[in-house]
């Protein structure tokens, strides 16, 4: 069953992250009144750019080639650690979460300096937005995984995602983390209201500006690294939502995925309801984030000063 | 029987002061808190230079203010003490090299007869300081648009000061006007600034009817306001979609988008094309209305009315769209009247300009227009507005099809134009008023025309409302304000 799981857990690997991207787009299209492109359209962009070479500006250095592959290893190494069916991942160590926040940091900053490289002054702006954005996000995780961790008294991320719900602390627990992660995934993925994967204006793009300049093969890197992301974040969301986590069963694995989809049908929901924020409230959605972590620790310490 | 304001008059009878008197009553109307439609200039004979101001008088009349100055002659700038002319004034010493000591940014405005790279020689206005940064976008547009070059002072995310610079679609438009038998010119003028063809167009008519000595009957004076009005639905639904658009509101930007096509598709039924060209002809107009089309069009206008209520109330409600486009993009009234903004852009900042108000005569006279002014000068209440403005349209349209549901009347054909005579014609388009100025000569052949769109005023206004936000609000800033790039560039 174990084997079984893993081989799944490499396939979903490499199928979802495209569908969840369709499943967004069609859920966005749905809510407007079209039909919208098919599920595995972005899919079909990657071969496309597969397909093409990519340009170089001549004031960027070696190091803008690299990032794009940089994002897409680091978003596998994430993704290697987390629960996406619900159970034991492809690989788990103890306190796996901190290689987690710092896998998806260092492909941060390959993007960023990428930015900085081609002397834009839009790539500047958004990487400076992407850079107050994230350090207001890393506490907010550790606070979350912290406090998982703490209550189930697990030190990998997948046993601590599988957090039984049996007492009153670990029902806030529970809430405070569903709703940090959902926070911690819009901002991770630049998804609405954070920021607009749609618009053509680099003006107010945090994410999409600093891949403007990137073409071709090294789009499609970003595309899939990005996608990845976006599934890694909602199978966490997922595995805490799912009944059966921590199981090595097909209900479990099948609820998982269900999930996983369901979070992307709400990501794709928020996207068509409500407008962007402005800029300067999105430190303020992710002190929300911030918030729910602290508060998610606080209660474990009450749990645990009265079992003493 | 004109519905748009026009005013005419014989050369020999346009009060020509001395450049002191001329001055002197400029200022005095200026300082009144009156308005001045437009000012413009032209080579006379030898070195001289004809300057003429159209003044708007109380009443929605006008009355023409002309100034001759001789090579020894020093013209004073105003614009420092009165905002409002700084783009007449470039423009003036653009055309005409009259030079204009003391004015504070005599940067051309669209290069005109000049090669592009005529543009390098004049650089942006520029701040100095070390945490400052420069953003420069454009010339073209990410969206490809129309082309215009932005460029910011920062302070991290706040604006400090942005510098528009257009020019990139000069085409020489007035040069060439004159060059045309002006009772033909219909087709030409209405391409000027495409999104504004129908306003443009009858600004264009009225003057040369005017000059040919023509009269319209009402039927017709109501054809044309109805098709002004299905292009001022039609902009305004593009505008709001682009808005939603650019603030990542789907719901509206697809709605607004697919009712903006029940709108132009209107137009394309009654006068052949989407973008309303056609619509007014010199002497008449050129739509049909047999009772059949009538039944469609107030059928498409009902449905218009009935599905904008229903989005309208989901945009104006979503906390979101609310919070994102309060605040934003803050022209004060005070500041609207100082820059001269016209049109929508100042209805929206409490200054209740409208050309299509308090009329006499004409298609808004047998049938008022409900008033929309807001105060708020911000992105919140430029998107109010043109919901306003799509509802009072619509009733209107549909009203005035029930009073004139026959549009029979004949095309006239214009005489020949009377020589040696000023005419201005000035229509409230959706963006605001567009203002024709034509000159005839001794054989009533045109000798000069200055065509102008509002956006010529505006764009600053659009600067000015920009200081203080942040940059990542410049684009619903500009789209709010949605002006024409190539309406400035001629």
């Amino acid at each position: 069953m174990i084997t079984m799981i893993k081989v799944a857990d490499v396939v979903v690997l490499l199928v979802m992250p495209f569908v969840l991207t369709g499943v967004i787009n069609r859920v966005k299209a749905l809510w407007s009144g079209r039909k919208g492109p098919p599920i595995l359209q972005s899919a079909f962009d990657v071969v496309r750019l597969l397909r093409k070479s990519s340009v170089y500006s001549t004031t960027t250095t070696p190091l803008f080639r690299m990032a794009p592959w940089v994002l897409l290893v680091t978003s596998l190494a994430s993704a290697v650690v987390a629960p996406l069916l619900g159970s034991e991942p492809l690989a788990s160590f103890a306190f796996d979460f901190v290689w987690f926040a710092y896998v998806w940091g260092l492909g941060r900053v390959f993007i960023m300096l990428a930015a900085l490289d081609t002397g834009s002054s839009f790539e500047g702006m958004g990487a400076a937005r992407e850079a107050t954005f994230s350090t207001l996000l890393e506490p907010s995780w550790f606070l979350v995984a912290g406090a998982l961790s703490l209550i189930t008294h697990t030190p990998t991320l997948h046993e601590a995602l599988a957090l039984r719900v049996d007492s009153a602390a670990a029902a806030f627990v529970w809430t405070a983390a569903v709703a940090a992660l959902l926070i911690v995934l819009q901002v991770e993925t630049a998804r609405m209201p954070i920021d607009d994967p749609t618009t053509h204006l680099e003006l107010t793009m945090v994410h999409e500006v600093m891949v403007l300049d990137h073409s071709g093969p090294d789009l499609a890197a970003i595309q899939v690294g990005s996608a990845l992301k976006l599934l890694v974040g909602s199978s966490l969301i997922a595995t805490l939502l799912n009944p059966w986590a921590g199981e090595s069963s097909l209900r479990a694995a099948s609820s998982n995925l269900a999930l996983v989809v369901v979070v992307a049908v709400v990501v794709g929901t928020f996207e068509s309801l409500m407008a962007r924020f402005k800029l300067k409230v999105v430190p303020l959605y992710i002190f929300v984030a911030l918030g729910a972590g602290a508060l998610a620790l606080l209660a474990t310490t009450g749990q645990m000063g009265s079992g003493r | 029987m004109s519905s748009v304001v026009v005013h005419q008059q014989p050369l020999a009878l346009v009060p020509t002061l001395g450049p002191a008197a001329w001055r002197a009553d400029i200022v005095a109307h200026l300082g009144a808190g009156k308005r001045i439609h437009t000012l413009y200039a032209r080579r006379g004979s030898g070195q001289q230079v004809l300057l003429t101001a159209v003044l708007e008088d109380d009443g929605g009349s006008s009355r023409f203010r002309r100034t001759q100055l001789g090579p020894h002659d020093v013209y004073h700038e105003l614009s420092s003490q009165f905002p409002a002319l700084h783009c007449f004034e470039r423009e003036i010493h653009e055309q005409t090299g009259l030079p204009m000591p003391g004015h504070p940014w005599l940067k051309p405005l669209r290069y005109e007869g000049q090669d592009q790279s005529a543009m390098n020689r004049h650089s942006f206005y520029k701040i100095e300081g070390r945490e400052l940064h420069e953003v420069a976008v454009g010339p073209i547009h990410a969206g490809v648009i129309e082309p215009g070059s932005f460029r910011f002072m920062c302070l991290g995310e706040e604006v400090h000061h942005l510098e528009i610079q257009l020019g990139y679609q000069h085409r020489g438009v007035e040069q060439r006007l004159c060059q045309i038998d002006p009772r033909r010119a219909g087709p030409l003028v209405e391409t000027v600034a495409g999104d504004t063809s129908v306003a443009w167009a009858w600004a264009w008519a009225a003057a040369v009817e005017a000059l040919g000595g023509c009269t319209l009957p009402i039927d017709v004076e109501v054809a044309r306001a109805v098709a002004l009005e299905l292009e001022r639905v039609a902009m305004h639904l593009a505008g709001l979609a682009g808005l939603a658009a650019d603030i990542g509101f789907l719901q509206g930007a697809s709605s607004y988008g697919r009712l903006r096509t029940t709108a132009i598709n209107t137009s394309m039924r009654l006068c052949g094309s989407r973008f309303g060209r056609g619509a007014v002809r010199v002497g008449g107009i050129g739509m049909q209305l047999p009772a059949d089309l009538l039944a469609d069009v107030v059928a498409n206008i009902a449905l218009l009315r009935t599905d904008l209520a229903i989005i309208n109330e989901h945009f104006l409600t979503a906390h979101t769209v609310v919070h994102r486009l309060q605040g934003a993009g803050v022209l004060s009234t005070a500041q609207a009247r100082e820059l001269g903004v016209v049109g929508m852009a100042a209805r929206s900042a409490g200054v209740a300009i409208d050309g299509r108000q308090g009329r006499d005569q004409g298609a808004w006279h047998v049938l008022p227009l409900a008033a929309s002014t807001l105060v708020g000068g911000d992105c919140w209440d430029r998107a109010r507005l043109r919901i306003l403005e799509m509802e009072a349209s619509l009733a209107w349209s549909h009203d005035a099809l029930q009073l004139h549901p026959r549009w029979g009347s004949a095309r006239q054909t214009v005489g020949p134009l009377q020589p040696q005579t000023l005419v201005t014609a000035v229509v409230e388009g959706w963006r605001g008023e567009v203002v024709h100025c034509l000159e005839t000569g001794a054989g009533g052949e045109l000798v000069h025309c200055k065509v102008q769109d509002p956006s010529l005023r505006n764009w600053m206004g659009l600067a000015i409302a920009l200081r203080g936000n942040e940059i990542s609000d410049f684009p619903i800033c500009n789209k709010s304000f949605d002006l024409s790039y190539c309406g400035n560039d001629l």
